[in-house]
């Protein structure tokens, strides 16, 4: 019993960033209808920049701070430049101009920064959570931001009247913009905060996974995964499937004989699917009706 | 966010293209193929190698584009299925010294078989669902391959090594020319295939589903029995690409057949045009030849080079190589009216 305790509060810990990840997915999805595939990269290229202050001397929050903005501008920026003229395109080639986008960035930051491991700080310290040994107090500090992240979020979107517009600029576009929202706005809004949320993520993932241009790689999967259990509607359900992909990861290498580290993730998207195969529009996500 | 259930207009992922819009003329049909035919008496053989390479792409994102273009069902996982067809090739020759031609079928039946069950868990899925399940096929492929109990036949993360075969009856030919024209035949007689089922009533059933799947249902369509038929063809297509690739390398390792491959085919089809079986050819020249010439403009910032390449593409032709054919095609009857 106290070992499954122990694997549980392990996958809370690792869950967090996949919460936190899948939360940044969703918030693009909502904008703009699409699995954004380069998201990961995004997110690492601010956390690189967020490195690079401070390096040049900038003190952690100053940094995290200037980030979050250059990431809002950069997301807004690229939805502009790049993704706007593709706003009529066939969806496939958008998934197309997602994976030239990956190439891009990965490859850039590669040239930047090189592909050696680089340490990241955390503001949190990394002593041991209450007295256990599984979780650090990095780790609970990421929980308690995705926490406070989400219910921001669900302030934004309940109580606000461009969090409102934005909501009804991504489930019915026509009427929003009958009704005098520029919709073509609320999507490059949308992409700017889905940006910041991503280098929120990356910057509170880095000490863990240490910072590199491929460190998103595993964990973006996972956090779509995340995105997808809870269902792709709902910002509550990703932060929820994120915990419970990291506990069923954790859970599935421990008690499953012969799952190593290598077979971990194909057994947890393995799970996911058959979530899926009971609930299509996963554990909190609207069901879609459609007009025939 | 709060309501319970939405209503949308039933607009589809896929777009409809007409069946007769999905090949080429007579005419266009017989011009290609004769420079494919004659083209390598004239190059090195490791051109005619890269060629072969690319009629075996071609051949994948073709298996792509018919469960795709054709039935409306998104794939990430190609590269499980060519995985399977490659190592059926590679156990068989290797182990039971089994002829290469007859390993083709066999390797097309067996991911008939593997395709049409894992066709049956997406059935409840579409869209970006079944891109998920797809994908999680395709990153468990190469571990499942690397299992334990499996070494014994398969070599684990070694793999194994494929004799490549001669030509027969003496022909003076080198080998990578004999591989060439025997891929040729075969990719000939499964794109003769594909576009006589797509054209049968098994293919309107396809095309039914993939522009609504409730009318097509209504009308009288098995959907789940055509659903899982596509996903059937689909990977016996993309096995015997698997297999034939598995000869023309001489090689197979899990680590050949990653997410990576299966996010190059789809590339591949997107840059061809969605739908349209001849843009397959050169959707699989794109993927192939593209990050060549990438590395070649820059080392360093190749994978830069390769995405900014590839946006140029999707936004000079969002539609890909059909597009260009189409226009190339109102050119030619501007031409003839004056």
């Amino acid at each position: 019993m106290e070992l499954f305790t122990n694997q549980v509060l392990a996958g809370i810990a690792t869950g967090a960033i996949y919460a936190c990840m899948a939360l940044a997915v969703v918030m693009i999805y909502q904008a703009i209808d699409h699995l954004n595939f380069a998201q990961g990269e995004m997110a690492m290229f601010s956390t690189f920049i967020s490195w690079q202050l401070m390096q040049w001397g900038v003190s952690y929050w100053l940094a995290f701070l200037i980030t979050l903005a250059f990431s809002f501008v950069a997301g807004i920026a690229i939805e502009r430049i790049l993704f706007k003229p593709l706003a009529k395109a066939p969806v496939l080639t958008n998934v197309a101009g997602f994976i030239a986008l990956f190439a891009i960035i990965n490859s850039s930051a590669g040239l930047i920064w090189d592909f050696t491991i680089k340490q990241y700080p955390t503001p949190f310290g990394s002593a041991p959570f209450l007295g256990s040994q599984l979780i650090s107090t990095h780790q609970a500090g990421m929980i308690g931001v995705t926490v406070l992240l989400l219910l921001g979020l669900y302030f934004f979107f309940q109580y606000t009247r461009i969090g409102l517009a934005m909501r009804a600029a991504a489930s019915v576009p026509e009427s929003a913009r009958l009704v005098g929202i520029n919709t073509s706005w609320m999507i490059a809004l949308g992409w700017g905060m889905a940006t910041a949320i991503g280098a929120i993520a990356g910057m509170l993932i880095a000490p863990v996974v240490f910072l590199e241009p491929n460190m998103m790689g595993g964990v973006l999967i996972y956090g779509f995964a995340a995105a997808v259990l809870g269902g792709l509607t709902s910002p509550f359900g990703a932060v929820v499937g994120g915990f419970l992909v990291g506990i069923f990861e954790n859970l599935a290498g421990t008690y499953i004989p012969g799952v190593g580290n290598e077979l971990k993730l194909p057994i947890a998207l393995a799970l996911i699917i058959s979530v899926l195969v009971v609930k299509p529009a996963g554990l909190f996500g609207r069901h879609i009706v459609k007009r025939v | 966010m709060s309501a319970a259930e939405e209503v949308v207009e039933g607009h589809q992922a896929v777009e409809a293209v007409p069946k007769r819009a999905m090949t080429l003329g007579t005419g266009t049909s017989l011009v290609v193929l004769a420079a494919l035919l004659i083209a390598p008496v004239f190059v090195k053989n490791f051109i005619i190698f890269q060629m072969t390479m690319l009629l075996i792409y071609g051949l994948a994102v073709l298996a792509l584009n018919i469960l795709t273009g054709g039935s409306g069902q998104f794939s990430l996982g190609q590269s499980a299925f060519y995985a399977v067809g490659a190592y059926t090739t590679a156990v068989l020759m290797e182990h039971f010294n089994v002829n290469y031609a007859l390993t083709l079928p066999i390797a097309g039946i067996v991911c008939f078989g593997f395709g049409f069950l894992f066709g049956q868990p997406a059935l409840r899925l579409s869209g970006v669902y079944l891109a998920l399940a797809t994908f999680a096929l395709a990153t468990a492929m190469p571990q499942l391959l690397k299992l334990n109990f499996l070494e014994h036949w398969t070599g684990g993360v070694q793999g194994l090594v494929v004799t490549k075969p001669d030509a027969p009856f003496g022909l003076p030919m080198s080998q990578d020319m004999w591989l060439y024209y025997f891929t040729l035949v075969v990719v000939i007689a499964i794109y003769i295939f594909s576009v006589n089922l797509l054209r049968s009533r098994s293919g309107r059933a396809f095309m039914a589903i993939r522009d609504n799947e409730i009318a097509a249902s209504a009308m009288g369509v098995d959907v789940a029995l055509y659903k899982t038929l596509a996903f059937g063809v689909s990977a016996a297509i993309t096995g015997i690409a698997g297999s034939l690739g598995a000869i023309a390398v001489q090689f197979v390792a899990p680590d050949s057949y990653t997410i990576t491959l299966a996010i190059s085919l789809f590339l591949g089809m997107v840059v061809g045009g969605v739908g349209w079986l001849p843009g397959s050819i050169v959707g699989a020249a794109f993927i192939i030849f593209v990050p060549n010439i990438a590395e070649g403009i820059s080392k360093g910032l190749s994978g830069a080079v390769f995405g900014v390449l590839l946006f140029l593409v999707i936004y000079l032709v969002p539609h890909g190589a059909r597009q260009v054919a189409i226009l190339g095609q109102q050119l030619a009857g501007k031409l003839r009216k004056n």
